[in-house]
């Protein structure tokens, strides 16, 4: 059964389809990458799902029946979905432990105003740090990091919402993680994902390297021009002629 | 004594100034530029309500905070719709309008006539009219706005604070509302700049509009740049720079005709200096 399912979403932007009544659909414990050439609506799907952006037609479900179309972003977090961003975005004038601690901490207005990090949140922020192979960076400000670290940090806070004690995150996008990383990285990244996926979360991969795409993925979606071209394993989708045409040209 | 009394007494005023208006700039990251708005609504409610009703001090001064506090939700739902150069514009508007209000509403504060003779405040009995006593007054509620101002922004919404400043549509994304933040900071720090203004309007017995101007509200952004912003020490340590230059100046011997344009030309000076040099002001922990 699927987590998370987009049903024929649509997205205009000054008359053009960025997204064309795309349908995709995301499962527990598997890793589903999508696919496509540059500026076939990836990126754009994600903003839609996680309420970053509104869109123009179509529907989004958590589980079974429930509706979080058009929803604020504030409010989609809630419902377990979390990403990261291909430029990375941090918070530059905090410290790396800072960022971290940022997303584990109280939701709510009045309590966060009575709460302390204390060391169980320390350990959490410690341990995922530790995870991602920057905890010796914590002290440092973000925007100190290097491009690898930054991205590092993107997954961190990711790993992060999935280990909220009130409502942990378990759809997680990844947009385009192991751009920019050196190889020992892109290995520890990608040992990260296959573990979030063998703890139950539906991992969704943007990505352009199809090695990574043929080792990690499940499922594989292919988006071309906004619109859906192909699914299924990517064994399947790589003997696509569609496919091949969609990356190659004609 | 007396005059570094008076000293003291300023730097304390313009320190809870400096902390309060620290808490939505300097932390938040929203350029606020309104808060002698806040300071006169707090003077003026003190003043107002010490003189007609011969309420005692602090009671006006409670009021002053509630009145203050309902005024800046109202102008604070309207701020937090915007973020960086219209939210400086906005702020900076409504400080024009509430001092269009203090000068033109004559029944209530004489406009250009201002409120003379603002009783000290009362105490079991006890008049602070001394300046001492009027310093120590001051001194207990410095440090009472500065634990205040460390406790919120050592807390988890304070650091919410700041990943709003840096980036709020990320935070967003993490599942924080963010323009409850936004409000409610903005309504904290107008509610601390309102006890600055009743020390203010009780310690000098007299207030006139010409007290909250604009220029007003960017001296006490000066304070918190110049100290440091996101730092509370940095506020503290900007009001003592701000009130003491000009009395350090005095000594310099400029010509008494033109010192008091001269203080003006240092402080700018100043202030392009450190911004081409220190940005972030002497203790500061963030970058305008």
């Amino acid at each position: 059964m699927s987590l998370l399912s987009t049903h024929k979403l649509k997205k205009i932007f000054n008359g053009v389809s960025a997204v064309n009544g795309v349908s995709l659909s995301f499962e527990p414990g598997k890793i589903t990458s999508v696919i496509g050439p540059n500026g076939c609506g990836k990126t754009t799907m994600i903003n839609l799902i996680t309420g970053m952006m509104p869109f123009d037609d179509g529907n989004i479900t958590i589980g079974e029946h429930t509706k979080i179309d058009n929803m604020p972003a504030y409010d989609v977090a809630t419902y377990g979905i979390t990403r990261t961003f291909q430029q990375p975005r941090l918070f530059e004038q905090m410290t790396v432990l800072d960022n971290i601690l940022v997303v584990l901490t109280e939701r709510n207005v009045f309590k966060s105003l009575f709460e302390r990090h204390d060391k169980y949140h320390i350990d959490i922020a410690e341990k995922i740090l530790r995870r991602v192979d920057i905890f010796e960076k914590k002290d440092n400000l973000a925007v100190n990091l290097s491009y690898g670290q930054r991205k590092l940090l993107e997954i961190a806070r990711v790993i992060a919402m999935g280990e909220r004690t009130d409502g942990e995150s378990h759809i997680l996008f990844f947009d385009e993680p192991f751009a920019g990383l050196f190889p020992e990285m892109v290995k520890l990244v990608s040992s990260i994902l296959k573990e979030l996926r063998d703890e139950g979360k539906a991992v969704v991969l943007v990505e352009h390297n199809m090695d990574l795409i043929r080792e990690l993925s499940d499922h594989v979606y292919v988006l071309d021009a906004g619109e859906h071209l192909a699914e299924g394993t990517a064994k399947d989708v790589f003997s696509n002629r569609g496919v091949i045409e969609a990356y190659l040209g004609d | 004594m007396d005059y570094v009394i008076h000293l003291l007494i300023l730097i304390g005023i313009f320190s809870i100034l400096g902390l309060s208006l620290n808490l939505v700039v300097g932390y938040t990251g929203l350029l606020s530029i309104t808060q002698a708005a806040f300071y006169g609504i707090g003077a003026y409610t003190t003043a107002i309500l010490m003189r007609a009703l011969g309420m005692n001090f602090f009671l006006s001064m409670l009021i002053g905070i509630v009145a203050t506090i309902v005024i800046s939700s109202i102008i604070g739902t309207v701020l937090s719709k915007f973020k960086d150069d219209y939210y400086a514009l906005g702020s900076f508007g409504f400080n024009i309008i509430i001092y269009s209000v203090m000068l033109n509403w004559q029944g209530l504060t004489r406009g250009p006539l201002g409120l003379p003779g603002i009783g000290r405040p009362e105490l079991f009995g006890l008049i602070l009219s001394e300046n001492g006593a009027f310093l120590i007054l001051v001194i207990i509620l410095t440090v009472f706005v500065f634990l205040l101002s460390q406790a919120i922004t050592r807390s988890s919404f304070g650091r919410v604070l700041m990943a709003i400043r840096e980036d709020e549509k990320v935070i967003q994304v993490f599942g924080y509302r963010t323009h409850s933040y936004k409000l409610l900071i903005f309504i904290v720090s107008a509610g601390m700049a309102s006890i600055a203004g009743s020390l203010f309007a009780s310690y000098i017995t007299f207030i006139d509009p010409s007290s909250f101007v604009l220029m007003e509200s960017i001296f006490i952004l000066a304070i918190i740049i110049l100290g440091g912003l996101a730092n509370n020490k940095g506020a503290v340590l900007g009001a003592i720079i701000m009130i003491l230059l000009p009395e350090a100046l005095r000594f310099v011997g400029f010509p008494t005709e033109i010192a008091a344009q001269m203080r003006q030309v240092v402080y700018g000076v100043l202030l392009i200096i450190l911004m081409i040099y220190r940005p972030q002001g002497v203790m500061g922990n963030y970058k305008l």
